[in-house]
């Protein structure tokens, strides 16, 4: 083909700086879907001329997002490879392009949050703060130097890294491999959906069901103990055995939840989620609607 | 001590500078060792703000944005307890002290400004599915800039109030706010959650797919099962699910060769896949 359209270093290098900015607009419907679409914004514009294919590309990328914000490269780069296949007439729809970013965001995430967060941050934090406290310029210098010259690194190497393997994807167009990268990235986006439902939406009910009173022997008799830090080890001890804490055991409608499994409570809000939005009911509706619950059930005393 | 104009507008750029990056979380102007030092640039008490952004830095090494739940809000805790330093005059162990035990829960309390700037950009994204519609670059550009600057101002305007009103105000006025209020719009952040969940299900759940969610659910309640460990396990599954609906034919060399040499380590197996 004569006319390809090619996405040059230089939008690269655009896209690398503007996903500086991806979690400009979060928000609770579609997360970094407008930083998203802003990274972007470079390739569409040398890819897509036409107003009605700028405006299918800019809703394909409007559509949920939410990752790290600095694994959002690698992402970004495997996305950059299959549009511009796409719009050089390479069979690459809009599934495929979804099945691909959702399918990644979950595992990468899950890389981004113990590498930068609780290793690089607090390892740099600990170093800088400890200057910074002696009254040492070269604290808070260093800190804001080591943090960055890591992240735009790390950002620019793995967008590159993401853009030279999502080349590879269709060029093997007659093997299936692309219709089997969609289907197991949806394979692989759906697992992940299930487990971050269980981790991280949290509902949690608090009213008790039942107080019991246990048997004598089951819990720590607090008044025979030895006085003194000889008590403290004799209760250690004890408890350590499965001798329970109190002579009561307190049953929360949490605790009876979490015998089914735990989670239950989240995965039924996001199915009358799901169930709400096929009829139609806004998101925003949904968002402000759930902050309600959450204060009138805290204050009724049921969370 | 009183500070002249010129101090007032450049602390009030970098409260700004500090509020978007509590969000961004890219350049880390926020982080209390480079946020109170800069105030104290600003403001000409560079050494004792270096000194608190010190102490409030390993107070905050563990906070961390993880999903979509954010940690205390360090930006307006950083900003706040520099400038109530400076303001309070007493750049002792004991102005420190006090700075400091109001910026935690100046921090909790600035979780409420940001789930409020939140749900006002989710109204932005409605305007940019607008603007995508009309294909408009530049619109989208631009509300994307608006929405950058919400978060700035939520700390840059909490920090040109208590320029105004002193630090004597600011503290009792928390004291004043309702804990039913905080914690109760605490338990709505955690469940908010699911709506974004629940749209990316309905775009993509299949019956092909659904066992799979089912699966994720069910491991994810092992807790030492890290999110590496599980997008190992589900890179793993849909390798197996792939090649066994193959029917023995087809070549599909990318996806069999990672999945003999899936080692747990799900980054080297995207890359080798994609």
């Amino acid at each position: 083909m004569a006319d390809q359209v090619k996405i040059s270093k230089r939008d690269r290098i655009a896209v690398w700086w503007r996903s500086t900015f991806i979690q400009g607009s979060w928000n609770y419907e579609r997360m970094q879907n407008g930083g998203w679409a802003y990274s972007l914004i470079p390739v569409l514009k040398k890819l897509y001329k036409t107003k009605e294919d700028r405006a299918a590309a800019l809703k394909r990328h409007l559509e949920f997002f939410n990752c790290h914000p600095y694994l959002a490269s690698p992402i970004l780069g495997v996305t950059m490879a299959l549009e511009e296949d796409r719009a050089n007439g390479a069979p690459v729809d809009d599934v495929a392009i979804q099945g691909v970013k959702v399918g990644m965001m979950g595992p990468l995430a899950g890389i981004g949050d113990p590498v930068f967060w609780f290793t690089v941050k607090p390892i740099i934090g600990a170093v800088a703060a400890s200057l910074a406290m002696t009254g040492n310029i070269m604290g808070p210098i260093i800190y804001f130097v080591a943090w960055n010259v890591i992240r735009m690194a790390f950002m620019w190497y793995t967008q590159e890294l993401g853009y030279k393997a999502g080349s590879k994807i269709t060029e093997d167009m007659s093997g299936g491999l692309l219709q089997n990268i969609t289907k197991g990235a949806s394979i692989l986006g759906m697992f992940i959906l299930g487990a971050l439902i269980n981790r991280w939406v949290v509902v949690k009910f608090t009213p008790v069901v039942a107080t019991n009173k246990l048997a004598k022997g089951a819990y720590i008799d607090w008044s025979n103990l030895p006085s003194g830090t000889a008590g403290i080890k004799e209760a250690l001890i004890q408890h350590s055995h499965g001798l329970a804490l109190s002579a009561t055991k307190v049953t929360t409608l949490q605790d009876n939840l979490d015998l089914l499994i735990p989670g239950l409570a989240a995965l039924l809000l996001t199915l009358l989620c799901m169930w709400l939005l096929k009829k139609k009911v806004s998101p925003i509706i949904l968002i402000l609607g759930l902050f309600v619950v959450g204060v009138v059930f805290h204050v009724i005393g049921l969370m | 001590m009183q500070l002249n104009m010129i101090q007032i507008i450049l602390v009030v750029i970098v409260s700004f500078l500090a509020g978007m990056e509590g969000i961004l979380d890219e350049f880390h102007f926020h982080q209390p060792v480079v946020a109170c030092t800069l105030i104290g640039l600003v403001t000409g008490q560079l050494v004792p703000c270096m000194i608190l952004g010190g102490s409030l830095q390993m107070i905050a090494l563990g906070w961390a944005n993880i999903g979509a739940a954010v940690a205390p809000d360090v930006a307006l805790a950083s900003v706040a307890s520099a400038i109530i330093l400076v303001l309070g005059g007493d750049f002792g162990a004991k102005g420190r002290a006090s700075a400091l035990a109001i910026a935690v829960p100046l921090a909790v309390a600035g979780l409420l400004l940001t789930i409020l700037v939140r749900t006002i950009t989710t109204g932005i994204v409605h305007i940019m599915d607008a603007a995508a519609k009309e294909g408009s670059f530049r619109k989208i550009d631009m509300w994307q800039y608006i929405a950058i600057s919400l978060q700035g101002l939520r700390i840059a305007i909490p920090a040109a109030l208590i320029l105004a009103i002193g630090a004597g105000p600011v503290s009792s006025m928390l004291k004043a706010m309702p804990s039913w209020l905080t914690d109760g719009l605490a338990l709505g952040g955690g469940m908010v959650v699911a709506v974004g969940y629940a749209m990316v299900i309905n775009m993509m759940a299949s019956r092909e797919v659904w066992p799979f969610f089912a699966i994720g659910f069910v491991l994810a309640t092992i807790k030492s099962l890290t999110l590496i460990g599980l997008g190992a396990i589900g890179l793993a599954m849909a390798m197996i699910y792939l090649a066994l609906s193959k029917n023995g034919g087809g070549s599909g060399s990318g996806s069999g060769g990672s999945g003999e040499t899936n080692t747990g380590d799900p980054v080297g197996d995207i890359i080798d896949d994609y």
